[in-house]
């Protein structure tokens, strides 16, 4: 067993626990707080698999953005929770049974991928030329310029529409501030 | 090395997590942190496809890149959603919120 190999496994140990955290911790802040130790797993699995660049995107957007929005809105929302009872449907155990089915399929269908036993990666990367190759490929009309722009529409439809869905009822009677 | 089968069924434990997640909790937010967990496994999955199967092609980064600006799109109108829902109606638990149930 190889050192990567250990680093693997206890990344995914613990990412794997902070990922049923998540979902079973009774407080809900703790549970955002697991969020960000799972995130952060997956960022060092990245690095693992020399995606040097999603890794650094993972932490900034996930971590950085998208984690910190959810303990705000945990936060702007705690105070009923207090009192509302149990975090988790009377049904849960239909949940875990409906999460264990859906993993057996995933598993059988995951044995039938042809380079499921592949020990290791067919061939190294360029050391240096994949994040040039990706910013170019992002603005290259004849590769990935189509995804990009749509993805810019999106994030741009996704601000306008979370302000004018968070805004105020009165304030958008008034047309504005 | 680390074979590739490690990742996909770590991946596949962690998408099934998120998945109980987002059917069992009660609080929205704890469902939008169920669908983070998923859509990040689902970029391991990516990413490890590329680095083991297609290395050359960028394609997978570029998914998976793709998928980081829908994820923060989901992120910020669900939870604009949930504060508007809070402030109409004061809750956040999904089994209240039946105005639409039919």
């Amino acid at each position: 067993m190889t050192v990567l190999q250990i680093v693997f496994l206890v990344t995914g140990f613990v990412t794997l626990l902070a990922g049923v955290m998540v979902v079973a911790s009774p407080k809900l802040v703790h549970a955002a707080l697991w969020l960000i130790v799972s995130l952060a797993g997956v960022a060092v699995l990245f690095v693992l698999l020399n995606a040097n660049f999603l890794a650094v995107v993972q932490v900034v957007v996930y971590i950085g953005a998208i984690a910190i929005l959810i303990i705000f809105a945990v936060m702007l929302t705690r105070r009923v929770m207090a009192d509302t009872g149990p975090t988790h449907n009377p049904s849960w155990w239909l949940a875990l049974i409906s999460a264990l089915v859906l993993l057996g399929g995933l598993l059988a269908l995951i044995l039938q991928v042809p380079a499921f036993a592949q020990a290791g990666p067919t061939a190294q990367p360029a050391a240096d030329s994949g994040l040039s190759d990706l910013g170019t490929a992002l603005v290259d009309v004849n590769r990935f310029l189509l995804p990009f722009e749509v993805a810019s529409v999106l994030l741009l439809a996704a601000l306008i529409g979370a302000m004018a869905i968070a805004r105020p009822a009165d304030a958008a009677e008034e047309g504005g501030e | 090395m680390i074979p590739l089968s490690w990742y996909l069924i770590l991946s596949a434990l962690l998408f099934c997590v998120g998945a109980f997640g987002v059917l069992a909790r009660r609080n929205a937010v704890g469902i939008l942190m169920g669908i983070e967990l998923m859509l990040n496994a689902v970029n391991l999955n990516l990413v490890a496809f590329w680095r083991y199967l297609t290395p050359g092609l960028i394609a997978g980064q570029v998914f998976t890149l793709i998928v980081f600006a829908v994820a923060a799109s989901e992120a910020s109108v669900g939870l604009a959603l949930i504060i508007s829902i809070y402030r109409r109606r004061s809750t956040v638990v999904v089994d209240e919120i039946n105005l639409m149930k039919w």
